[in-house]
């Protein structure tokens, strides 16, 4: 049986595409096969967070359109051979990105692979609510910070309501994922507190990743965190967000940036 | 200003962050339910009228109005002058 699961988040900018590529890769490495799926149709960038630009030859377009076969336009990564990325096209409109296109390739990606990862496109058009329809597991990407979270909010209520899962009646499973957390910040008490945000959207927490420079400096070698320097605390925050995402119950940690380390145990149960 | 005051801490701002977020949401979702429920309720007027008289989609307006004691809901359909309405 295989998950497909959506990375969303409303507002722009807040790191789904940096998730998507990290939280692909941790799971991956385990084994597991994995395709992430780029659905921000016109301004796709999950392909050089992977570090695949120069290979994509056809995509999700072509594919939703019938013009070119699922097999063809997979990219399976040169470091990872249970990992493979479904490119957006750069030049075509997202008009062009059909329900029943998406439900058909969606389908076949299902009967491929364990794990199907969508990265949404920011707002609430046909792209994101596309990206979301058939997940079985949405990642809401948050900074904290008011008007990400209010947008989570918005989120969270159409995921509710328009995905196939609510439709037909189903529980879609969803998951906070903390991104950008700057804990120097927080200690000054400038930045909302992993609590205010939880209590406020009141979806159980997948994991907390800090502020960091390893994450442009990975991006910027088109290295999915995870893959690049696996002690990053970047890269170690997204490895144990896949391990909850697994089922495993793993403490969750809030980072502490004074000596660089993890810090404070957080006594909260993980999602 | 004196030198201390560099030393002194600008008062949080989380803890506003927090509460202007929390009114904000009880008073957004809200709003989204209703406006799901103005939906719901013209459906199924619409299924209710189809049965006697056949009516264009976009004749029939269901308004909700809020206030504070009450809510109104006006449902406002049109029919073509030719229409027979009895049975
Ligand atoms: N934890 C982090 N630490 C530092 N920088 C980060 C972090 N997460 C994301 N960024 C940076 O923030 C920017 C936006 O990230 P990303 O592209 O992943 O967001 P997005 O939600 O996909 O954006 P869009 O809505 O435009 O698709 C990038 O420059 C990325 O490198
Ligand atoms: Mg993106």
């Amino acid at each position: 049986m295989s998950t497909v699961v959506v990375v969303t988040s409303g507002k722009g900018g807040v790191g789904k595409t940096t998730s998507t590529a990290a939280l692909g890769a941790a799971i991956a490495q385990t084994g597991e096969s994995v395709c992430v799926v780029d659905f921000d149709v016109g301004l796709r960038n999950l392909d050089l967070v992977m570090g695949a630009e120069r290979r994509v030859v056809y995509d999700l377009i072509n594919v939703v359109q019938g013009d070119a076969k699922l097999a063809q336009a997979l990219i399976r990564d040169k470091r990872l051979d249970t990992l493979a990325l479904l490119p957006a096209s750069q030049t075509r409109d997202k008009d062009n990105l059909t329900p029943e296109g998406v439900e058909r390739v969606m389908g076949d990606l299902r009967s491929k692979f364990d794990w199907i990862i969508c990265d949404s496109p920011a707002g609430i058009e046909r792209g994101a609510t596309l990206a979301m329809r058939h997940a079985d597991v949405a990642i809401v990407v948050t900074n904290p910070e008011v008007s990400s979270v209010r947008d989570s909010d918005r989120m969270i209520g159409l995921l509710d309501a328009k995905t196939a899962r609510a439709e037909r009646g189903e529980r879609i499973d969803k998951h906070l994922l903390l991104t950008r957390y700057d804990p120097q910040r927080a200690e000054r008490g400038d930045m909302l507190k992993v609590d205010d945000v939880l209590e406020i959207l009141s979806i159980p927490l997948l994991g907390i990743i800090p502020e960091s420079v390893d994450v442009l400096r990975a991006s910027n070698l088109g290295t999915p965190v995870t893959m690049n320097d696996g002690r990053s605390a970047p890269a170690q925050a997204y490895r144990d967000a896949a391990r909850r995402l697994h089922g495993e119950a793993l403490p969750i940690v809030i980072p502490e940036e004074r000596r660089g380390l993890f810090g404070k145990l957080f006594s909260r149960r993980a999602a | 200003m004196n030198i201390f005051s560099l030393f002194q801490r600008q008062p949080s701002t989380a803890p506003a962050a927090r509460e202007r977020l929390q009114v904000l949401l009880a008073h957004e979702r809200a709003e989204i339910g209703q406006s799901d429920l103005v939906a719901v309720l013209r459906e199924e007027i619409l299924a209710v009228i189809a049965k006697h008289v056949s009516v264009d989609r976009d004749k029939v307006k269901v308004k909700m109005d809020k206030g504070d004691a009450v809510s109104t809901l006006a449902v406002d359909i049109e029919f073509p002058a030719a229409t027979r309405l009895a049975h």
